[in-house]
């Protein structure tokens, strides 16, 4: 679990996050979205210690990390594994070699332990052939899975998504996203993911926290989220007409109004 | 007031360096790595302006000395002193600060933009120190073994331009080589390549490390990384001379 309490983080006159507090439970996909520059971002690179914030606490499992020194943070961040927005996958490394990097660091397996943990994560994100590869030889949606692969192969407690979806086709993110939600279920991790992804935040969203202008604006799940009165979600939500006429049908549905277990092939035979 | 602030991170950087390696067998692997690169790769480089450095000298001594009151040995000398004292250790470093030091700068500007440092912070690595000190300590470890290795080729370029000319015997050129030669000047040459190697490495690190933007920015510190070696390698060369001749 990671609490966050009153977060702050300033740039010169700039207040970027404003007093954020949320808790984020394990075995759930903790879901943050706002729009570009609503400071998501910066909050979860805060979380992750990769910006310090002015004020605040954010604990993980009851620890402060905000009081942490060095070595005590180095310790933490052996459980945490982040799947970044481009990958960050090691160019001058093969697949096999950047996943086995983080057991290389910080375990003292033998090479052929090592490489059956490799093929072990590599097998969880359905990939095969392609230990040899470099990055530059593999898709975006290959690089994303490689990149889950290295986040999960010390088995973390916390995984951190920065957009995991950017630049993957709409089949390809979902694959993503089934995969991220799979991995946190399975090993309970507590997992926070940074999206603009309207199909993750209504597939994944357990959990799911609305920025505005830096502040947490709106937060529940993707089954409340429908009924939201906040305007600024609603309108960053379902920001088409398409989306919109699809949440008015949704609600009608809750509300019994038509028939949610209609046959939309019968309907559409016309 | 920026060359301060520039200043302070520099040193903050190199202080950062300095912590308990997460893997020892991962930092040597990374350390062997970049000797490599950087003893290896410049080898070529190294070894073709040293050996020419040293055949032209040759060549423009003869052509300056017309007296025939100076002995043709003299030029062996002069050749000799002037690869070891100057050529060898400063006009082969300056090559090897474009050489290495973009390559340094943009390897690591390139790893910041693609968040692949943040990835090992993340992981817990102290990237300062699994980054740039294999480098810096790689730098210091060949770039004085390049040095010893362009002196020996500038020597032997000049043996070679200066028989094959006419403008001197063998015997003449070896009998020049040998005399009043002074074991200190390649102590100093040595003093002035592991400068060099240091200015070589961090300062281009420090550049690509700190890299903010994109590729144009990573770019830009590959330029600057180089300018400012350069600009302090000869500013080192003077202070050095100053104070060792």
């Amino acid at each position: 679990m990671i609490e966050i309490k009153n977060l702050k983080k300033a740039f010169g006159d700039k207040t970027v996050i404003k007093d954020v507090s949320v808790v984020m439970e394990s075995g759930k996909c903790n879901l943050i979205i706002g729009s570009s520059g609503s400071g998501k971002t910066v909050f979860m690179k805060c979380l992750v210690g990769l910006f310090e914030p002015d004020s605040g606490e954010i604990l993980y499992g009851g620890q402060n990390f905000t009081v942490m020194n060095d070595e005590q943070r180095k310790e933490l961040r052996q459980q945490i594994g982040m799947l970044f927005q481009g990958s960050a996958l090691f160019d001058s490394m093969t697949v096999e070699q950047n996943i086995m990097f983080p057991l290389d660091m910080f375990t003292k397996l033998s090479f052929r332990e090592k490489l059956n943990r490799v093929n072990e994560v590599l097998e969880q994100v359905e990939m095969k052939d392609v230990n040899r590869k470099f990055p530059a030889e593999i898709s975006g949606g290959m690089k994303k899975r490689v990149g889950i692969a290295r986040a999960v192969v010390l088995n973390p407690k916390y995984l951190f998504c920065d957009e995991p979806n950017s630049g993957l086709d709409p089949q390809t993110s979902l694959v993503i996203d089934k995969l991220i939600q799979d991995l946190t279920i399975k090993y309970n991790i507590t997992t926070v993911v940074n999206t603009h992804d309207m199909n993750s935040v209504m597939e994944t969203g357990d959990h799911i926290i609305y920025m505005y202008q830096g502040e947490k604006e709106w937060e529940g799940s993707n089954k409340e989220i429908i009924f939201s009165k906040s305007q600024k979600l609603n309108d960053f939500i379902f920001a088409s007409e398409f989306l919109k006429d699809a949440k008015d049908m949704r609600m009608l549905e809750a509300k019994g109004k038509i028939d949610n277990d209609r046959n939309m092939d019968e309907l559409l035979k016309d | 007031m920026r060359i301060f602030t520039e200043t302070g991170r520099f040193l903050l950087m190199l202080r950062g360096m300095f912590s308990k390696p997460e893997n020892a067998k991962v930092y040597w692997k990374e350390f062997m790595h970049q000797c490599s690169d950087i003893g290896i790769g410049s080898l070529g480089i190294v070894m073709i302006i040293s050996f020419f450095i040293g055949a032209v000298s040759a060549l423009q001594t003869a052509y300056q000395l017309v007296s025939p009151i100076i002995p043709k040995s003299t030029i062996a000398q002069i050749v000799r002193d002037t690869v070891i004292l100057e050529f060898a250790p400063t006009l082969v470093c300056i090559v090897l600060a474009g050489v290495v030091g973009s390559k340094i700068a943009s390897e690591l500007g390139n790893m910041r933009v693609s968040e692949q440092i943040d990835a090992l912070e993340i992981m817990g690595i102290n990237t300062k120190s699994y980054l740039v000190m294999p480098k810096i300590v790689a730098a210091l470890v060949t770039i004085p073994m390049l040095v010893v290795i362009a002196g020996t080729l500038g020597i032997l370029g000049g043996r070679i331009a200066g028989v094959s000319t006419g403008i001197m015997s063998a015997a003449d050129f070896h009998k020049g080589l040998l005399g009043n030669f002074l074991p200190y000047n390649v102590f100093f040459a040595l003093v002035k390549a592991y400068v060099f190697a240091f200015i070589i490495s961090s300062i281009p690190a420090y550049f690509g490390y700190h890299v903010q933007g994109g590729a144009l920015e990573i770019g830009r510190a590959g330029t600057k990384a180089v300018v400012v070696s350069c600009i302090l390698i000869l500013f080192a060369d003077y202070i050095i001379s100053a104070l060792l001749l």
